[in-house]
């Protein structure tokens, strides 16, 4: 059965402006997911899901779903973990904390949290954007990696802990380190970046060079990537509902980069 | 050059059967031969050899011996020429070594300790030639009972995969191996109806029309990852451990990494491929039951999902953990896997022998009842089709086999895939030595290769009166060992021959 260009588009419009409210209470995520997939496949764009608790892989399952990229779920609860893990794709919007592994190897796609965010946060993510109100626990960004201009962004209002961007291969990660809740920054985590080997953290605040890794070098931020990073600060007032002009006061002295010495770490631990 | 260290091969040139034809010159890719114009001989520097035989094979007049160099230091049983060679090179590299291929050490060989029956008078045998015999294979979990109704059979619920034959080539990455050779696999499993594994470098997106035939991999360094990859292939494997290495990473270096390779997995050209030694979301089996059922959310549940381990000490615990956590295909290694580079102190010393392994995941699954959740596939040591029968009667659903397969490619098992110089076309990433492989010729060996295996295995299940491999499985009265201790008699379950 075909359908006309212009009645598809109708079709579209409606289910766009629609917004599809589900009640996750003691649905089983492997029926909550399915459920959403086929109403995605009906057509359903916008969603809303209450009283999610612990439920795990909230928008993974819609690989062949068409325009997944126009999809959005507003979550209200506490996912659970592995929230768009390989997702590719669709928006996530939690309100509410979210557990660990979220944005696993993640493709495409946005993650947005109003809360804070458990360990090992966008592992082996390769594309899309994450951003994080609060705080990450720890093993966040591991073996992030990135491809021509598919670069992978994670930005982190709070404190993160320890084994940051390890093995990091690609991507950036932007860590404000409390900056909008009027903090001065914390001391950083150890660990940082250990076996880094591409890709940027930008910190506010001072590293020690024991809290980070041998294979990591600290510097400042170039003039390109200072404008990334107030762009992805900018954007991230605009998500989270702070007064853009803050990104002005951001001290660019007090921000460091992260970066990796070598593309080849371990390229000289071999014998012949 | 380092001085002192002795060439380990002597390359002997029959100067009257030598034709100056340079053959040797443009096939050795270890710069052993140079040809010196002014007096009009090949020079050799023996010490770059590494007797993978390819000038040898490739001189038109069988000019070339290549053979052991007999030189000696004072014969010593405890310092060989190996421990002090390699002890030297680190002296001058304070590096750790490297190697490639399967351990070649002697540990004790146990499908050589280990004999099939075969029926005479009671029961008659069955010649294969002239009676059906069924080699196909089932891949999956399989339910705990077999459910009727209105007199029909019905339909299995959990995912699974058909194989013509109980043999399947293992993990081997585009990265580590050349892409001709990679396209030979996936296209003989293709052809021959059963798999190849991609391994954790990616999947080329012209090589997805053999998705019938591909098992994908997620390892730790998650390469190539998108939900088309796993939604192309038919069966998503998690690579925890690889028998050459367990409980490491990998590190393809950045000079292998190429346009296409950088493409596929979806890195900066150039840039080290490192995969971490664990997965850092699977810490325990709780998060890699976490892993297996993202996976199995991100395929919507129609394809199986695999997990592969090295055979370590406590594999039979592992392995429970993993079918228990939702695995619905559980692969070991053992200590004989190959790998295109792993440190030889770990390939040489870490992990157990697959038989052992196997006999001990099996008995412990059947133990526990769960035998049926998930189907056992080995690998690490499969040398011809009496080992795959062997494997099978121990309690194996199905093999990889990845060395075997690179030598119907080509390979000798001079071990130096680590160099990227194979001179073989196998394991390197130069288009000069890469275009050796014809992938025509390629996908013809390894369907040859199946096809004589697989005969094989008809004729030593027609020998032993049995006309399907379902017959075999675990069907460990078919075998007896032999010069086995009492214990190894018990962990492979299996009585002496004559008992
Ligand atoms: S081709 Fe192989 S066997 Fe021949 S000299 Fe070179 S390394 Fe040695
Ligand atoms: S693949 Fe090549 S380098 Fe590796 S063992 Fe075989 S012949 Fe040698």
């Amino acid at each position: 059965m075909s359908v006309s260009p212009a009645a598809k588009k109708k079709k579209d419009q409606a289910a766009n402006k629609k917004i599809i409210k589900l009640d996750a209470t003691g649905a089983y995520y492997k029926d909550l997911n399915r459920k959403i997939r086929a109403l995605a496949q009906e057509g359903a764009r916008k969603f809303e899901i209450n009283n999610v608790y612990g439920q795990r892989y909230l928008g993974t399952n819609l690989w062949g779903v068409e325009d997944r990229e126009k999809i959005s779920i507003r979550v209200y609860g506490t996912p659970g973990s592995d929230m768009g893990a390989f997702m590719d794709g669709p928006t996530l919007e939690v309100f509410g904390n979210v557990q660990d592994a979220t944005g696993n190897t993640m493709n495409c796609g946005r993650i947005i949290v109003h809360g804070s965010a458990g360990d090992v946060l966008g592992y082996g993510m390769r594309g899309g954007e994450i951003f994080i109100r609060g705080n990450v626990g720890y093993r966040v960004g591991i073996h992030m990696k990135e491809y021509k201009d598919k670069i992978p962004t994670i930005v982190v209002g709070g404190t993160m802990q320890d084994f940051f961007g390890e093995y990091m291969a690609g991507g950036r990660i932007i860590v404000l380190n409390k900056f909008f809740d009027d903090n001065p920054p914390l001391r950083l985590s150890y660990f940082i970046g250990t076996g880094m080997h591409g890709g940027s953290i930008f910190v506010r605040g001072d590293v020690e060079a024991h809290q980070i890794g041998a294979e990591v070098g600290i510097s400042e931020p170039t003039d390109k990537e200072w404008k990334e990073i107030e762009k992805y600060v900018a954007k991230y007032c605009t998500i989270f509902g702070l007064e853009k002009k803050q990104v002005k006061l951001l001290k660019r002295e007090k921000f460091w980069r992260l970066s990796a010495k070598s593309k080849r770490p371990y390229g000289t631990m071999y014998a012949y | 050059m380092l001085t002192s260290l002795l060439p380990e091969f002597t390359v002997d040139r029959n100067e009257d059967r030598c034709i100056q034809c340079r053959v040797c010159e443009r096939q050795c890719s270890f710069d052993v031969y140079t040809h010196d114009d002014d007096h009009d001989v090949m020079i050799h520097r023996e010490e770059n050899c590494v007797a993978c035989q390819r000038c040898a094979v490739l001189c038109p007049t069988n000019a070339l011996t290549i053979r052991n160099n007999d030189y000696t230091y004072k014969p010593n049983a405890n310092w060989t020429r190996e421990h002090i060679q390699d002890l030297k090179k680190q002296a001058e590299t304070g590096g750790v070594l490297l190697t490639g291929m399967g351990c070649d050490k002697p540990h004790k060989n146990y499908w050589d300790h280990i004999l099939i029956n075969a029926s005479q008078v009671t029961n008659p045998s069955i010649d294969p030639l002239r009676e059906p015999m069924e080699l196909r294979t089932f891949l999956g979990r399989k339910p705990d009972r077999l459910k009727m109704e209105k007199g029909k059979l019905q339909k299995i619920e959990y995912p699974g995969v058909e194989l013509t034959t109980p043999i399947m080539f293992g993990a081997m990455s585009y990265g580590a191996i050349s892409y001709n050779s990679f396209a030979s696999l996936a296209r003989a499993a293709y052809e021959y109806g059963t798999f190849f594994n991609t391994g954790e470098g990616g999947w080329p997106k012209e090589l997805r029309k053999y998705g019938k035939a591909t098992i994908v991999q997620c390892a730790s360094g998650r390469f190539g990852i998108d939900l088309d990859y796993f939604n192309d292939a038919s069966v998503v494997e998690i690579k925890i451990g690889q028998g050459a290495k367990p409980g490491i990473g990998g590190h393809l270096p950045g000079e292998k990494v190429s346009e296409h390779i950088s493409q596929t997995r979806m890195i900066p050209q150039g840039s080290d491929a490192i995969s971490p030694a664990p997965h850092h979301d699977i810490y325990s089996i709780e998060d890699l039951q976490m892993l297996i059922h993202a996976l199995k959310e991100a395929t919507d549940y129609r394809m199986p999902v695999s997990v592969k381990i090295s055979a370590v000490h406590n594999a039979p615990a592992i392995a429970s953990g993993m079918v228990r956590a939702g695995a619905d295909i559980i692969v070991v290694d053992g200590i004989r896997g190959g790998t295109g580079a792993a440190p030889k102190i770990l390939r040489d010393n870490v992990g157990i022998p697959i038989e052992l392994a196997l006999a001990a995941v099996d008995t412990r699954l059947r133990n526990e009842g769960i035998r049926n959740w998930a189907s056992l596939v080995v690998s690490g040591g499969i040398r011809n089709s009496g080992d795959v029968f062997k494997a099978i009667a121990l309690g194996a659903d199905a093999v990889y086999i990845g060395t075997p397969a690179l030598m119907a490619l080509g390979c000798t098992v001079c071990q130096k895939c680590y160099t990227g110089k194979c001179a073989w076309g196998i394991t390197t990433q130069d288009p000069y030595l890469t275009k050796r492989v014809n992938p025509e010729i390629g996908t013809r060996s390894l369907t040859n290769l199946l096809r004589a295996w697989s005969h094989e295995i008809m004729e030593l299940l027609g020998c032993g009166g049995i006309n399907a491999i379902e017959s075999v499985r675990g069907n460990r009265l078919q075998l007896r060992g032999i010069g086995l201790e009492q214990w190894e008699l018990d962990v492979l379950g299996i009585r002496g021959a004559g008992q």
